[in-house]
């Protein structure tokens, strides 16, 4: 069982609130993602429910018991943190049995335990290394090995794959949601990267200057993004938000519409504009427009390879259906 | 390209010999209290033998038969021992304290420690002296080590608090993730951790007991008197005697040079920690 409630939760440092009240459910076996940019609270609010800092007010709820003020280690969560933080005087056996030792666990359950966690993370080869020899991607998996021989409720991470090149990041990224497929256990994921959000999540949680902007599925918030806020932190690349005469047009403040919902051409279109840059990814080809009227740039994604360059002329019509419309408090207008 | 060239030959030849100066002008004390000590006593204040005169262990043997230095000097170990210890176990969980859960109070504790290394002693002799006395424990081991201690607390508090800091705070929250109480936190993590800091500290901390005079001096009169106290007991109505005095001396100080000469890398190190941070 992992199912957390925060109830009415606040946090302030000294006279700055940086938590306003704040209500959330994340059921158990779910994998929710705390996203947003920096400063935004996420892991503030993580380590609130980790309990390594205190809330100002209002309860933090696991399996219905009240943990406010339940020290972490009494918590039954199990927390990777995004510099490691392994023990750097101990092995990496000694770093993974550390929690069952601690729980005063039998010699042989630990090793078994050691055993099976090594084996899933491909750490039997480095057991009797210490952290400082190893590469940052084995660090980060002896810390999940260290959090996994816990069974905790649920499993904390903050910002876990930042320090990890973007090639490796991928690989994590997929092994952590594989181990959630199989372990089916509640994950709470904190980041500030909405690729990572989108791929890991089933249920994100947008959070901006400690206010929850949305929660929902990662097609929920592509799809219907309930204000400007969420509509420009979720996907990628951003979604273009129009303002003025063309917004008037289509009855709202700011229209929005993702680049990949606009067609673009050299020969025709709504919309006419000169080219700043264009990306060649082989696979996509994301154009940067100048001079579409309330939005400078205008991203739009062409799928494969479209040939335009620096100063072409290009001709671009978004797709009516899949416009978004905010009024002027930036909420989305049904 | 001639300032480097200059800088090269100052850093080849100069620096060395400025170091060796210095560190000869420092070491010329020790060097004159050790000479001195193999003199007689007459032979120490004449000029025809400053340099030239027949060594003699008279004044270690006098030493040792007549003024019982094995008593001073395990007094000397036990209290320097005991207060180190007893400093640690009290200072390592208060510089854990505001090491890792730093209060806005914190800055200002950590300033009035030091500011109590500012009292002039002499302020609080007689207090300490009429209350140790009226309480029964002048001239007492246990009084020595808890003043001892007490002096060197804010020290100790400091240096264990600046080696505390270089952990990160993550370490010490996966620990508390991982389902250790505070006891086990200070034992498992954070003692092996700052175990080098921790042994300069505590060396640090046995060589300010071992060479504090001025309170072991005035509390004790012969059952707690440390070697500070055999020292300043060379003094006699008729003068100073320079052999004798000189070959106390050089009993006293010699084996805090030797444990300082064996643990220097460490010492060092230690002592600049902080600044190099």
């Amino acid at each position: 069982m992992g199912q957390i409630v925060l109830d009415k939760v606040t946090k302030s440092f000294g006279e700055t609130q940086v938590i306003p009240p704040l209500d959330l459910k994340i059921e158990d076996g779910e994998f929710a993602v705390f996203v947003g940019p920096s400063g935004c609270g996420k892991s503030t609010l993580l380590r609130l429910i980790a309990g390594l800092e205190d809330t100002t007010s209002g309860k933090v709820l696991i399996d219905d018991e009240d943990v406010t003020q339940v020290s972490p280690s009494k918590r039954g969560l199990s927390m990777v943190f995004q510099t490691y933080a392994l023990y750097p005087h101990m092995t990496v056996r000694k770093n993974i049995a550390f929690p069952m030792r601690m729980a005063g666990m039998s010699e042989q359950e630990q090793e078994a335990k050691i055993k099976a966690a090594a084996e899933s993370l491909n750490l039997t080869d480095y057991l009797d290394r210490k952290p400082g020899q190893l590469s940052g991607g084995q660090r980060q998996r002896v810390a999940i090995g260290r959090a996994i021989v816990r069974d905790p409720s649920a499993f904390l991470f903050d910002e876990p794959l930042s320090n990890l090149d973007a090639a490796l990041r991928v690989g994590m990224r997929l092994e952590i949601t594989e181990m959630h497929k199989r372990m089916q256990t509640t994950m709470i994921y904190v980041t500030h990267d909405q690729v990572e959000a989108m791929t890991m999540a089933d249920k994100i949680v947008v959070l901006q200057a400690g206010v929850i902007e949305q929660v929902g599925s990662p097609l929920d918030l592509y799809h219907r993004p309930q204000n400007k806020f969420v509509a420009g932190f979720i996907g990628s690349p951003k979604m273009n938000l129009i303002e003025g005469v063309e917004a008037e047009k289509q009855g709202a403040h700011t229209i929005g519409i993702r680049p990949e919902h606009v067609e673009i051409s050299t020969t025709e279109g709504l919309w006419q504009g000169t080219v700043g840059v264009a990306e060649h990814l082989g696979s996509d080809t994301f154009v940067h427009i100048h001079g579409v009227p309330g939005c400078d740039p205008m991203t739009v994604r062409a799928a494969g390879e479209f040939s335009v360059s620096h100063g072409d002329t290009v001709y671009l019509t978004p797709n009516l259906a899949l416009l978004h419309k905010f009024d002027d408090k930036g909420l989305r207008i049904e | 390209m001639a300032i480097v060239a200059n800088q090269t030959r100052f850093g080849t030849y100069g620096r060395p010999v400025l170091a060796w100066v210095v560190a000869l002008i420092f070491f010329f004390p020790i060097f004159w209290l050790v000479f001195t000590s193999f003199k007689t006593d007459a032979d120490a204040v004449k000029p025809e033998h400053l340099l030239f005169f027949t060594p003699t262990l008279d004044n270690y043997l006098n030493m040792t038969e007549n003024y019982d230095y094995w008593r001073f000097a395990t007094n000397s170990v036990i209290t320097s021992v005991f207060a180190t210890v007893f400093a640690l176990a009290v200072g390592i969980p208060c510089a854990y304290a505001m090491a890792f859960n730093p209060s806005r109070a914190t800055k200002d504790v950590l300033m009035w420690m030091l500011s109590t290394k500012m009292l002039p002693a002499a302020a609080v002799l007689y207090p300490m002296t009429f209350i140790t006395k009226s309480i029964g424990l002048f001239d007492t081991h246990f009084m020595v080590i808890v003043v001892l201690m007490l002096i060197n607390l804010p020290i100790v508090i400091w240096m264990l608090f600046t080696y505390f800091k270089e952990i990160p705070k993550e370490i010490i929250e996966a620990g508390q993730m991982d389902g250790v109480n505070t006891w086990g936190e200070i034992k498992e993590i954070l003692i092996p951790l700052a175990w080098g800091g921790i042994a300069s500290t505590a060396l640090l901390c046995f060589i300010f007991c071992w060479n504090e005079a001025y309170w072991t001096v005035r509390l004790t009169t012969t059952e707690a008197a440390t070697l500070s106290k055999l020292i300043e007991g060379n003094r006699a109505p008729e003068g100073l005697f320079f052999g004798r005095l000189s070959a106390v001396s050089a009993a006293a100080v010699g084996p805090i040079v030797v444990l300082g000469w064996f643990c220097q890398k460490q010492l060092v190190q230690g002592l600049t920690f902080g600044a190099v941070k």
